[in-house]
């Protein structure tokens, strides 16, 4: 359906009044006209007029934010459960280059897009999020203040975006046929990696080390001197669980860009990655686990956020943990595709527990978010879909990567023949 | 930020064992305590809620909307619970006579100018101060309105103007810092018709909140309420009744909130020195491999 869209857009520009190039381009807009593209309308359409409105009348006329509840859905899920979900770039790009699992090169470009693009929403959603977005600069730049952590998180996400667009280079190069400077930008690969690691080791923890500061707020069950390293696992497992669910939509909704994909050889991937999912769940498991008996917290599993708790960390992370054993026992990727699912909106609860559902639990006056944020929230998770797209249909992302001499042909543009089905 | 020796033992300490070297973190932050800090009393006992506090605090902060003194005689508003916000840097609220007899108590609340305050370390452009006089003070001109001291702070005592599109800020009580350099009382406490509300060196209001409850031990509960709370406020309070019924949070550490936070980030150096070793040998590694299977 992106194909069609493209060639709308060429067919639209030599626009002759013949009977024919009309029925052709009524062809291409009802081809347009797709689920995903509507939704993306429709959603755009209800979003920037609360977009002015948040920046003309302040954050009161289109948030239920409070004194007592300063942080609601922009950041406990646009910031929070985007910078985990966007943690497969580090994740593939260190198993790959780093690590030398070669095997999974395909899965690299897309995760560091994913990666890359989602923490860049992130800071657009932060931008509608801060009092004054326009001093975004000011932590790094005029007035540090290090003994916050959330200067960490500044730092690192601003270093760790600059390292993503800089891992994604080659494929800009490669589509705007900048030969010398692709060479240049692959230099940096193995160096790139290597410090997206430690960046994002710095700041998934650090998004968890927020609430440090905020004991009495956070209920006992979910606030814990280890919420760093939960943060940092729990983010690790969203990150292969979201390759493994990028991947399948892109199979789904870019079949010309995936054609040369061997649908074996993708199973096995995703296996695999299932695999260390398991692994790594597994782990987050345990971890909960030994921050429940360290905290001593067992009686409070008898209370209803006790019987929340164990929602989470039975159906979101045991359940999860379980269907990717078994299904890397019976080589079922399908059930790894659905276990990597359940993965993903594992962490969005647990991120949502942590920053709004249990926040200040005991309070008589509670958050519930205002529908124009959920709308702003949902309007920025499709800019980042659009964005996707937009990309992933004109470089080589999804597709084999190009070799040297396929560099030498003239930038992919709507011309291209991998582009027209 | 300059490292010492002894902090980087610290971090040596939390890196390797990852246990925090509490006691010598405690013996630090007495260390810091300064004696020339002032603070302010409440004594929860003579209150009588007549919210003229609520109105001097409006007026010598000049802030928006202001009302005139009579409006504060309304007692009707005493029946809400209410919190300080960016038009009231201070309110007053009303706790009615507990099961065991008594009359209704009143608690004047606002920020509590902490020793070593949790919105200071949790500012990530560095705008708040504890300034050598005691207030902790905030300065709007880097504030980038991200709200992490709203989280920070124990009390919940920071407010936000989120009605203001281009100058959004951040509002609470600073102890009236301009009038105390000018050598005059903050506002609350020179209009306080009974006296229950005592500016001074926060040492000698200590030692007068200790000498009321001793010599009058049937008026007080024996606790003075910021002698150790957050690890000890310049704003202390006595009651007649145990705080936790008056509406003060009582699950409060008593080391400072700034040291939860401050453990994690003394890791920093070590992830930074330990990774890239791992990971470049993880990489040779692999590379080796490579080698030998051709």
């Amino acid at each position: 359906m992106m194909n069609h869209t493209l060639n709308a857009a060429a067919a639209a520009i030599p626009l002759h009044r013949s009977r024919s190039a009309r029925a052709g381009y009524r062809a291409t807009v009802r081809a347009w006209v797709t689920p995903f593209n509507v939704w993306a309308v429709v959603i755009i359409a209800a979003g920037l007029p609360i977009t002015y409105a948040r920046f003309t009348q302040g954050l009161a006329s289109v948030t239920n934010l409070t004194d007592a509840s300063p942080w609601g859905l922009w950041i406990g899920f646009d910031v929070l459960c985007g910078v985990a979900l966007a943690a497969g770039g580090f994740v593939m790009a260190s198993a790959v280059h780093l690590f030398g699992l070669h095997d999974y090169k395909p899965l690299v470009r897309p995760a560091i897009l994913t990666g890359f693009l989602g923490y860049f929403f992130v800071v657009i959603g932060l931008m509608y999020d801060l009092g004054r977005p326009w001093r975004l600069p000011y932590p790094l730049f005029y007035s540090p203040g290090v003994t916050s952590v959330m200067f960490e998180v500044a730092l690192c996400v601003a270093l760790y975006l600059t390292v993503q667009f800089i891992e994604f280079c080659p494929a800009v190069f490669e589509w705007l046929g900048w030969r010398s400077a692709r060479q240049w930008a692959v230099r940096l690969t193995i160096g790139a990696s290597a410090f997206g690691v430690i960046l994002s080791t710095l700041h998934q923890s650090a998004l968890g080390a927020l609430f440090l500061i905020a004991p009495g707020k956070v209920h006992p069950l979910w606030y814990s001197p280890h919420i760093p390293i939960l943060f940092f696992i729990s983010a690790v497992a969203a990150g292969m669980s979201m390759v493994i669910v990028e991947s399948t939509l892109s199979h789904r909704a870019f079949p010309v860009q995936t054609a040369g994909h061997d649908i074996t050889e993708m199973d096995r991937l995703v296996l695999g990655l299932g695999k260390a999912a398991a692994v790594v769940l597994m782990t987050y498991f345990a971890l909960k686990c030994l921050a429940l008996a360290h905290g001593r917290h067992w009686h409070l599993l008898l209370t209803p956020y006790g019987a929340w708790w164990l929602v989470e960390m039975l159906g979101f992370v045991l359940l999860p943990c379980v269907m990717f054993t078994t299904a890397v026992r019976k080589s079922r990727a399908g059930w790894a595709r659905w276990a990597a699912v359940v993965t993903v909106c594992g962490i969005v609860l647990n991120r949502l527990n942590v920053s709004i559902i249990t926040y200040r639990w005991n309070a008589p006056d509670r958050y519930v978010p205002n529908w124009r944020e959920i709308i702003i929230s949902l309007m920025i998770v499709t800019l980042g879909l659009l964005s996707f797209r937009w990309i992933v249909t004109r470089m080589a992302v999804l597709r084999d990567d190009l070799s040297d001499a396929a560099l030498l042909r003239p930038p992919t543009r709507f011309s291209d023949g991998a582009m027209t089905s | 930020m300059s490292v010492n020796r002894r902090d980087f033992m610290r971090m040596a300490a939390v890196g390797l064992a990852g246990a925090a070297p509490a006691a010598e973190a405690r013996a630090d932050a007495d260390s810091r305590i300064s004696d020339a800090w002032m603070g302010m009393l409440t004594d929860l006992t003579l209150c009588v809620g007549c919210r003229k506090c609520e109105w001097a605090c409006r007026d010598a902060n000049q802030l928006p909307e202001p009302k005139p003194i009579d409006a504060y005689d309304d007692k009707t508003i005493l029946e809400q619970r209410r919190r300080p916000d960016a038009l009231n840097l201070t309110v007053v609220n009303q706790y009615d006579a507990s099961a065991g007899g008594g009359s209704s108590a009143y608690v004047k609340s606002q920020c509590m100018h902490c020793f070593e305050p949790a919105c200071a370390s949790a500012c990530l452009v560095g705008a708040y101060r504890k300034t050598a006089q005691g207030p902790v003070v905030y300065d709007t001109s880097a504030c980038i309105g991200c709200r992490y001291c709203l989280v920070a702070c124990p009390f919940e005592m920071p407010a936000y103007t989120y009605n203001s599109a281009m100058q959004p800020v951040v509002k609470k009580c600073m102890l009236c810092f301009e009038r105390i350099i000018e050598g005059k009382t903050p506002a609350c406490a020179s209009i306080c018709p009974v006296e229950a509300i005592t500016f001074g060196k926060r040492s000698e209001l200590l030692q007068l909140a200790r000498k009321k409850i001793e010599s009058d031990p049937q008026r007080y509960v024996d606790h003075v309420y910021g002698e150790h709370e957050a690890g000890g406020t310049c704003w202390l309070y006595i009651a007649g009744r145990p705080f936790e019924e008056l509406g003060f949070p009582s699950n409060v550490d008593t080391t400072p909130y700034a040291e939860r936070t401050a453990q994690f980030l003394s890791t920093v150096p070590f992830i930074q020195t330990i990774w890239p070793a791992v990971l470049m040998g993880a990489y040779a590694f692999s590379q080796r491999r490579e080698t030998l299977a051709h």
